[in-house]
């Protein structure tokens, strides 16, 4: 909203000595925040001047070299203008002066001294949605009256300064000049002035409404008859200017001009197009309708629209139709001030477009304002357009206009705000805002006038008392509420300190992917969960693994040839399942390059990232209770390099190589589901004594065909070694000349404990050799050099 | 007999000047002290020596063993010294070549941040809790005051799901979260609580991602005050932002609270001075905060006669940018492992400089 200086100080007075920044700070202050505060016309040192001579530059077909009287001297200047000529009075910017293009600085064009610039309207800072042709091609020609050497902002009266806000869209009420006013006169302890509603009435209005909805609650029409369609008088003109909205005409201005000062949007039709009746009602679904803008626009049942006995004439709220405009012959006027639903606006202009009109019936109208606004237009139009105003108004009425009593004590307000405020400064604040204030032991009951929509309940009169007395002023302290302990589960922040600790780093990445990527790198069955209106192609769909983002930060990096990449992620997945939608946590790891700074340069390989799973899974307490081994991956992985991580029989997660067709590079992934993890309960950490007895070691190495792995040979040897076996450890596998080409040795070192005595080589020998003969049998091993 | 121990002597004398290692110097003490050794034969031919002269042969010989010992004592722990030096010799490397590591892992900024909150209000006796963020529009909208077609609604362009106008959403707020612990406080009892997570806006550039982070926290007792409010945001601030920071409040508008403030904090770049950052203004806007609106306590079920509270709500992304001087919020999420790498330390200070 921007509010204008000058407009504001019609309806109440600020104290002269309050610099428009002060005033946008002082509103800040109160709550309603400012995005800009400047001069309308922000140039500097301009001065009025009429051109005495004129003569054409010796050296130029199209400059021409002028000596302009600006009352106190005669400056030379070239002026390369067409319509530069003798006796013309103009805008002179003086050297030193500031424009939007730049300061203008006395020199030489092309040889002749040029002490300053006749200046053109497009070169003073308005907006280019003000400005006309001739406002580009020529200078300004100030009529013959203008005072050589006066300042021409004022004399034009843009002499005016704008605060543009940003408000909260709980005050529609601040979207008027009278809104403002009262907002301000608060601050300042003024009262606001009345604003002129006369005008004569001649004969009996003949128009029908019929309101054939809910929502629209109020709809007055009133006619003008007679009325000359000319330019607005300046006053009305620069005001709509300043307040952002391009002059038309005397009446198309003045509908604006009354929506600015009340904050009721208003729509004038021209009568004789428009008939002797109106229809307000929901559109029809598929209903056509050519707005103003020349924009034919497909209706739909949550549409209010305004008719005649043909069809919808206008957008109620958002935008009039193109067949009832107001044009240059249009005579008789019929003038609508209403209200609709402010839910249907939003949702209408929403679809269709964004006005002035649609901003303010969003927010909600005083319906004292839809009388009062249909008065002032009658008002203006009588004044500035001549019109025959007809006696009478057509009025549907089906709301109450009541001011709301609502009560508040004086120690509720500073119980909620924490203060000692008296109950006479309440009193004050509550006054200055104009509120009916009657007080008794300690209660306020107010009563607030109906502009005020937003104040229904106590707490919304704290807030006036808050804002008035100063939010600023609060002193904090210290909340004192009984000790208590602060819980948090913090099992993701100890996965990712042991991740980090292991030499990765953390990434975040976005959870909306492509709808092409989401069933990659799982085998899981799932509906995946899309977006409404996507962003863009490349986020449509919440991921369900969290390694294709890590895949995009791999190629992220490389692209930057930055190519060890070690990164983890903790997430959400997204999926639906039963009608219910649904996300998991879940950890995501990629390495690729190197992992161990040393100079021999080894780069990741599986079994590297295989160790990262265990000493997490480890850490976490899951020892002994998982596998990793050969099972059904995606089709992302690598099916030699890639297993399943398996928690007590149940699939927690993936790991391996990705697939050379993804990536052609070393790149080494896993994923675990975390929810599907740590609903495995561990246990607390207790001690076990430490053996007192010593062990005893024995190294044996099985030659086995390739196919049997590791695994298979650690199963056999755990359940032959039985409890005494209390450690397994391959030290070497061996492929190669020495044995059979499909054949491979595996060496373990195994290692036997009891923890009651020394165990004798007899006994250690009897496990030792079952051990050996259950893999030859089970596996068909041979031992190795024997 | 004594110019044969004269002779023997500068013999082994000599002997011992050629040994050159441990083993020579073993085989000399067998040859002299062995049990065929020529001091032990020696000393075991005393008996054979007539009476009178026993006592000089003895003196003799014990010279001999003596000078043996003493020869063969040093020459040992020369040689043993010259071993040591020559292993060191041998052993000696290049300290300055790289060390064996592995490479250095690193906690994601916003991670810091979120965890740095978390712990200062566990510390001030707050839970910490973090919901779906797939919620229902009446979480993220009803149950906070703001109805379907709400104006205030347009503040916040929501990510609806496919088919799912006006029911399910990303969450576009993590007020969501004040919500659920109201609704599953089943006393209807006090509330204290913070909730970190991820939300989601249809915003995108350098200072708005889609994605981003907020952290939402709540207090729900018999006697709490906007002051209190703001004596839990100016310790929430001078953690973050260092220990000179103030706060200041402007009313502002949410619809679920009454009385809203937006709060400000002491524009940590100049100290409150005025520069390009806070527009000249000294400060920075970094919460949004009041009062929790009697209808959202009243929905959750809540007496608003009873109990009152304050709410509030930050952007951590902010936080971390102004923190750690990331001037593009694109780089927070964009994992540039350059960028990710910067974050592989502990942090000296929680001021900002």
């Amino acid at each position: 909203m921007k509010l204008s200086r000058k407009f504001l100080s019609d309806y109440v007075d600020i104290p002269t000595n309050v610099t428009t920044h002060e005033l946008a700070e002082e509103m800040t202050r109160i709550g309603n925040e400012y995005d800009t505060c400047d001069k309308l016309i922000p140039a500097t040192n301009l001065v009025i001047g009429e051109v005495i001579e004129c003569a054409h530059h010796p050296d130029s077909d199209h400059l021409k070299i002028t000596k302009v009287n600006i009352g106190d001297q005669i400056l030379d200047i070239v002026c390369g203008a067409p319509n530069c000529r003798q006796g013309l009075k103009v805008i002179v910017a003086k050297a030193g002066a500031k424009l939007p293009g730049g300061e203008i600085k006395a020199g030489k064009i092309r040889g002749c001294d040029s002490n300053g610039m006749l200046c053109a309207m497009s070169e003073l800072g308005l907006d280019s949605k003000f400005l006309h042709e001739e406002d580009y091609t020529g200078i300004h020609e100030l009529p013959a009256d203008a005072k050589v050497g006066e300042d021409p902002i004022k004399y034009l009266e843009l002499d005016d300064e704008v605060i543009d806000f940003e408000l909260t869209s709980n005050r529609g009420d601040l979207l008027s000049i009278l809104g403002m006013a009262y907002e301000i006169g608060a601050i300042y302890n003024t009262k606001v002035k009345d604003i002129d509603l006369s005008f004569k009435e001649t004969g009996q209005i003949n128009f029908n409404v019929e309101v054939k909805t809910d929502n629209c609650p109020l709809f007055l029409a009133k006619e003008v008859k007679n009325i000359t369609i000319k330019e607005s008088p300046t006053f009305i003109k620069n005001r709509l200017i300043a307040s952002g909205i391009r002059p038309i005409n005397n009446v198309v201005d003045i509908s604006n001009y009354v929506m600015l000062e009340t904050g009721q949007p208003l729509h004038f039709y021209d009568r004789d197009s428009l008939g002797d009746t109106i229809i307000v009602r929901m559109a029809e679904d598929n209903e056509e309708l050519t707005t103003l803008d020349n924009e034919k626009r497909v209706l739909s049942s949550d549409d209010i629209v305004i008719a005649n006995r043909e069809g919808a004439v206008g957008l109620a709220g958002v935008m009039g139709g193109l067949t009832t405009e107001i044009e240059t012959t249009t005579k008789n006027v019929l003038i609508e001030s209403a209200i609709f639903n402010s839910t249907k606006i939003r949702k209408t202009s929403k679809k269709i477009l964004r006005s002035e009109a649609s901003n303010r019936f969003e927010k909600g109208i005083d319906p004292r304002r839809t009388y009062m606004a249909i008065k002032r237009c009658c008002h203006l139009l009588e004044k500035y357009a001549d019109a025959t105003i007809v006696g009478g108004m057509v009025e549907v009425n089906n709301i109450t206009i009541e001011d709301h009593q609502v009560e508040v004590s004086l120690d509720k307000i500073n119980k909620v705000l924490g203060t000692t405020i008296t109950k006479e400064e309440v009193e004050d604040i509550f006054i200055r805002l104009g509120f009916l204030v009657n007080l008794t032991d300690n209660l306020f009951k107010v009563t607030v006038p109906s502009r005020r929509l937003d104040i229904e309940i106590a707490e919304d009169l704290i807030e006036e008392v808050g804002r008035y007395y100063g939010m600023d002023k609060i002193k904090g302290s210290k909340l004192i509420l009984p000790l208590q302990e602060g819980h948090t589960d913090n099992i993701k922040r100890q996965i990712k300190n042991k991740m980090i600790a292991m030499g990765l780093n953390e990434a975040l990445s976005y959870a909306l992917i492509p709808e092409s990527e989401v069933h990659k790198y799982t085998t899981d069955e799932f509906i995946h969960v899309n977006v409404a209106d996507p962003m863009s192609e490349d986020r449509t769909t919440l991921r369900y693994s969290l390694l294709y983002s890590l895949e995009q930060v791999y190629e992220y990096n490389k692209a930057r040839n930055f190519k060890d990449v070690c990164v983890f992620e903790i997430g959400k997945g997204f999926y639906k399942e039963n009608d219910e939608y649904k996300e998991d946590t879940k950890l995501a790891c990629l390495m690729t390059g190197k992992y161990y700074l040393d100079i021999n340069n080894t780069n990741v390989d599986f079994y590297i990232i295989k160790g990262i799973v265990e000493e997490l899974l480890d850490y976490l307490g899951y020892n002994g209770r998982y596998t990793i081994d050969v099972g059904n991956v995606p089709n992302e992985l690598h099916p030699g390099v890639s297993a399943s991580i398996v928690l007590q029989g149940n699939e927690i997660g993936i790991i391996g190589k990705l697939h050379p067709n993804v990536i052609t590079d070393d790149v080494y992934v896993f994923e675990i589901n975390l929810d599907k993890l740590l609903r495995n309960r561990t246990s607390n950490i207790k001690f076990r004594e430490i053996p007192k007895y010593l062990g005893m070691e024995k190294d044996v190495a099985f030659v086995v065909k390739q196919n049997i792995t590791n695994k298979q040979i650690m199963d056999v040897i755990k359940k032959a070694g039985g409890k005494l076996l209390t450690n397994i450890e391959v030290f070497d596998v061996y492929v190669g000349d020495k044995v059979a080409p499909d054949e491979k040795s595996i060496a373990y070192n195994l290692k036997f404990e009891d923890s009651n005595k020394t165990l004798t080589e007899e006994e250690v020998m009897t496990i030792f050799n079952k051990i050996i003969s259950d893999v030859e049998n089970k596996l068909g091993a041979k031992l190795r050099n024997k | 007999m004594k110019e044969k121990v004269e002779l023997l002597t500068k013999e082994l004398l000599a002997k011992f000047d050629k040994i050159s290692n441990i083993k020579e110097l073993n085989d000399l003490k067998v040859e002299y002290m062995g049990k065929k050794g020529i001091i032990t034969e020696l000393q075991s031919g005393i008996k054979d020596v007539p009476k009178e002269e026993k006592k000089e042969y003895g003196m003799n010989v014990n010279n001999l063993r003596n000078t043996f010992n003493d020869n063969y004592d040093q020459k040992l722990a020369y040689l043993k010294e010259l071993e040591i030096n020559s292993k060191i010799e041998k052993e000696r490397i290049d300290v300055t070549l790289p060390s064996k590591r592995i490479r250095q892992g690193s906690k994601h900024p916003m991670t810091r941040i979120q965890e740095e909150l978390e712990d200062l209000f566990v510390s001030m006796g707050y839970d910490v809790y973090d919901g779906p963020e797939i919620e229902t529009d009446e979480n993220c909208f009803q149950k906070l005051n703001l109805p379907l077609g709400h104006p205030a609604r347009d503040s916040q362009d929501t990510f609806y799901l496919e088919n799912e106008y006006e029911a399910y959403l990303l969450r576009s707020q993590t007020s969501t979260g004040q919500v659920r612990v109201m609704e599953a406080n089943k006393e209807k009892g006090p509330i204290r609580v913070v909730c970190p997570g991820k939300v989601y806006r249809r915003d995108d550039d350098a200072t708005h991602s889609h994605q981003f982070m907020q952290m939402e926290g709540l207090v729900i007792d018999e006697n709490i005050s906007m002051a209190d409010l703001k004596g839990t945001l100016e310790t929430f601030c001078k953690k973050l932002l260092g220990e000179k920071t103030d706060v200041r409040f402007r009313p502002s508008y949410f619809p679920f609270t009454e009385p809203s403030v937006e709060v400000d904090a002491t524009c940590f770049k100049c100290g409150g001075k005025g520069c390009a950052l806070c527009k000249q203004t000294g400060w920075i806007e970094v919460l949004g905060a009041g009062m929790v609106h009697p209808n959202v306590l009243k929905m959750s079920g809540y007496d608003p006669e009873k109990y009152q509270g304050f709410a509030f709500g930050t952007g951590l992304d902010r936080f971390a940018m102004f923190k750690f001087g990331i001037t593009d919020i694109r780089t927070i999420y964009g994992n540039d492992v350059r960028f990710l790498n910067q974050f592989a330390r502990k942090d000296e200070t929680n001021e900002i400089k």
